[in-house]
């Protein structure tokens, strides 16, 4: 089954417990900067979760040139480390420029729906912040528009509350 | 080495030179990191002189450090640190902000800054080294202000030089601070708040906006990763079921309870701890000014922060909480129980980069004066009377802009008193709410009913830090040597457990094996070096044991009203709780520390610095 993580901008504290539960998940070691998921404050105080939104026409895989980007069945971009040669055009190719190249890593990475079990949205649940929610995955482009410059998003919210 | 990577960062201002400095294990075995470090990284590097370095001039060292569990214990604080403007010791003042995590990912524990530039400067630092970056254009900025400007030119910076939509960390200064006003503060995130020490006016006078850091790399290794895992995942749950307080009302709570139940807040500069202004409360707050209910810093599952708003005249005010310590200092002990003017003070304190506590507490002592008639309008230029919002704002940008009567308000509490006293010739010290240069914290000891210790402020090695105090039995987290602890280990204090679980997890990371005993040991160890630094002082303040270790007058006046009516401690009671202390401690009667202490200690050579205490109080007469 297709899966999706929907993000209510309004309920993310900014713990950040997504991002180190991401990367204690895939590299075993807390390393903020190799996490799939980012959480972007630019007005502080409005943190933004952004992440991969698993568009439906998949850009990235499609731009791939050594073929190692895949869907899973859950939806996610799956990254074949072997194949991925760090060349850029699926970051490219992103509307959200999510992909990412992280020094020390030797593939690009991004989210991969945790093979179905998002270590995200288990913490953010468990802490009882529900800023993140698993749910089937939406039809068509709407998705995208989770891919709205984060930084952007977060003035919007705060200019919402007149904070600034 | 685990959970540090030994290495610091020491950059110095005056010549731009920067080199890495290397920090051996068994120096964080003995210091712990955080406040235990910088008390001993200043008295190697300064313990000499001590008594003659100017904290505002460019032998001063800024330290930013981190400690062993930054970024693996949830929730993040940073440590800042230096000879203290206010108090002439050391002040281990703790902050909320991830420059501590980007810090340690960068590959550093910590920054020494010394000397001083001579045009504004931010310093920057990521994996590849430091850069020293002109500030020119951030000068005289505050709060949402600075925050967009410095956030603007770091966000392009970044997409240009790594193509990276992301932003670094960062702690800063505002105008307070950059005026070298004593009661200035060292800011992070528009809200939060470096308080204790003055260490704003110690970045200001070196000329440093801003300090940011971005890192890429993870965290340094721990010892047992399986054991911190578990730890972390247990320790979690814990605080994340910590609902009510923390979680709910932050401490905004405390403007209703801490008044009207436990009678210990500040109302009127101290002239009472009670009140029973309904209104004055966390649900007047959070119905007429909270924006956002829960706010968290980095890996934190507490969510104590609050974001409040109020707007006048179509400009937004906008601070935290507001959290319990300003709410008080700048409503009830300024005779302010609007809550939205309390909002506003906050977040003006806050734009302005001043210390909530040290700007109200000095304040408190204006107004007070005022009515007593030492200070008039034409000192003023306003009615400074209780709860005259309008004039409380005018003075809050006098004293960050050192205008009038500002800039000797700018001073703080305690040279305030005793230069409006030399011009009244009166004696105005007793109604200053200070404790060896350090304006006491919201929480009064008089009622009993909330620091039922007495001797919390007068034997603490940090003046009137609410977050330092002293108290017996010494094995207990009611003395400061355990927050010593907590500072060194930089754990924020409204995320800790159970004492044998928190050694558990400092073991996890580091491998060092403590036990019980060794936490005490190391922090025992921190605050003597802390308190042989105080009692140097200088080089315009000195303490004299006999006369400065002591509450302030006003705490042995007996309360005139609530619960506790009519209670206020002895100070012979104060005087003998004192010496128990010290002696528990393995310090004199008068808290100097004795010589066997300094070698049980393993701090020998600080027999030096004791030698020169006991001359200039003439112990040795
Ligand atoms: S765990 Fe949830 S609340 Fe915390 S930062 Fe991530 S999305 Fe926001
Ligand atoms: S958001 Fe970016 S990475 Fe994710 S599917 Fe779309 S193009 Fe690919
Ligand atoms: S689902 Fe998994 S991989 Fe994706 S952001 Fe969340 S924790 Fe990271």
């Amino acid at each position: 089954m297709k899966i999706w993580i929907l993000r209510d901008y309004s309920r993310c504290v900014g713990c950040r417990l997504c991002e180190i539960e991401c990367s204690l998940r895939h590299e075993g070691i807390i390393w903020p900067a190799a996490s799939r998921i980012r959480i972007h404050e630019y007005i502080y105080g409005f943190p933004i979760p952004y992440l991969c939104v698993q568009c439906d026409d998949y850009p990235c895989v499609a731009s791939c040139p050594t073929k190692a980007l895949s869907v899973s069945e859950t939806g996610a971009v799956l990254v074949n480390e072997d194949l991925c040669v760090m060349c850029g055009s699926c970051v490219n190719v992103c509307p959200g420029k999510i992909p990412r190249m992280v020094n020390g890593k030797k593939a690009v990475i991004i989210c991969d729906l945790c093979g179905g079990n998002p270590a995200c949205v288990e913490v953010c649940e468990s802490m009882g912040f529900n800023a993140l929610k698993l749910v089937r995955k939406p039809a068509g482009e709407v998705v995208k528009a989770y891919l709205t410059n984060p930084h952007k998003s977060s003035r919007d919210l705060a200019r919402k509350l007149s904070v600034f | 080495m685990f959970g540090f990577w030994g290495r610091l960062l020491d950059i110095n201002l005056s010549t731009g030179a920067t080199k890495v400095v290397e920090v051996p294990e068994e120096i964080f075995r003995k210091y712990v990191g955080g406040r235990g470090l910088a008390a001993w990284i200043l008295w190697r590097e300064l313990g000499s002189r001590w008594e003659f370095i100017d904290p505002l001039g460019p032998e001063n060292i800024l330290l930013v450090l981190t400690g062993p569990l930054t970024g693996y214990y949830p929730g993040i604080k940073l440590v800042v640190s230096g000879k203290s403007p206010q108090s002439g010791g050391v002040i281990g003042s703790t902050v909320s902000s991830e420059l501590g995590v980007e810090l340690k990912s960068a590959g550093y524990d910590g920054l020494m800054l010394r000397g001083s530039s001579e045009k504004p400067v931010y310093v920057y630092v990521d994996d590849d080294g430091v850069q020293i970056r002109d500030a020119t254009s951030l000068w005289g900025l505050g709060g949402l202000k600075l925050a967009e400007a410095l956030n603007d030119l770091l966000y392009k910076d970044m997409k240009i030089e790594r193509g990276l939509d992301t932003l670094p960390s960062y702690i800063y200064v505002g105008p307070a601070g950059e005026n070298t006003v004593r009661t200035s503060v060292v800011m992070s995130k528009h809200t939060h708040a470096a308080g204790y020490g003055g260490y704003g006016a110690v970045m200001g006078s070196k000329k440093i906006k801003a300090v940011v850091a971005k890192g890429f790399g993870p965290l340094p290794r721990v010892s047992n990763w399986g054991e911190v895992i578990e730890l972390r995942k247990e320790i979690l749950r814990e605080l994340s079921n910590r609902m009510r307080i923390f979680r709910y009302w932050g401490t905004t709570e405390g403007l209703w309870y801490t008044g009207y139940v436990t009678s210990s807040e500040p109302v009127r500069n101290w002239l009472e701890e009670w009140h029973d202004v309904r209104s004055f409360s966390h649900e007047e707050a959070e119905r007429k000014c909270w924006v956002r209910n829960l706010w968290s810093d980095w890996g934190c599952p507490t969510s104590c922060m609050k974001l409040s708003r109020v707007s006048e005249d179509a400009r937004p005010y906008v601070t935290d909480g507001p959290d319990y310590e300003m709410g008080a200092y700048l409503g009830s002990n300024l005779g302010v129980f609007d809550i939205e003017s309390v909002v506003k003070l906050s977040a003006l304190a806050d734009e302005l980069g001043l210390c909530g506590i040290q700007t109200g507490n000095v304040i408190g002592f204006a107004i007070e004066l005022f009515e007593r008639g030492y200070l008039t309008r034409d000192d003023v230029g306003c009615e400074l009377r209780w709860g005259n919002t309008d004039c409380i704002t005018e003075i809050l940008h006098d004293i960050a802009y050192r205008r009038g009567l500002g800039a000797i308000l700018a001073e703080g509490t305690y040279r305030a008193a005793l230069k409006l006293s030399e011009r009244v010739g009166v004696d105005l010290l007793k109604y200053g709410v200070q404790v060896k240069g350090v304006a006491v914290g919201a929480h009064g000891i008089r009622s009993g009913l909330d620091y039922p210790q007495k001797i919390a402020y007068a034997g603490s090695v940090q003046g009137g830090d609410h977050t330092s105090t002293a108290g017996t039995p010494l094995k207990s987290t009611e003395s400061e040597a355990f927050t010593a602890f907590l500072d060194s280990a930089v754990i924020c204090f409204f995320n800790t457990v159970d004492t044998v679980k928190l050694i558990k997890y400092l073991n996890a990371v580091t491998g060092w094996g403590f036990s019980e005993e060794d936490v005490y040991l190391s922090g025992v160890r921190i605050l003597t070096i802390q308190r042989v630094l105080l009692l140097l002082g200088g080089p315009d303040v000195f303490w004299d044991p006999r006369i400065h270790d002591d509450n302030p007058e006003r705490f042995y006046e007996p309360l005139t009203s609530g619960p506790k009516k009519g209670e206020a401690p002895r100070r012979e009671d104060v005087k003998i709780e004192l010496i128990k202390y010290y002696e528990e401690l393995g310090w004199d009667e008068l808290g100097v520390p004795k010589e066997e202490t300094l070698m049980k200690l393993g701090v020998s050579e600080l027999i030096r610095e004791v030698e020169r205490v006991r001359v200039r109080i003439n112990l040795n007469a």
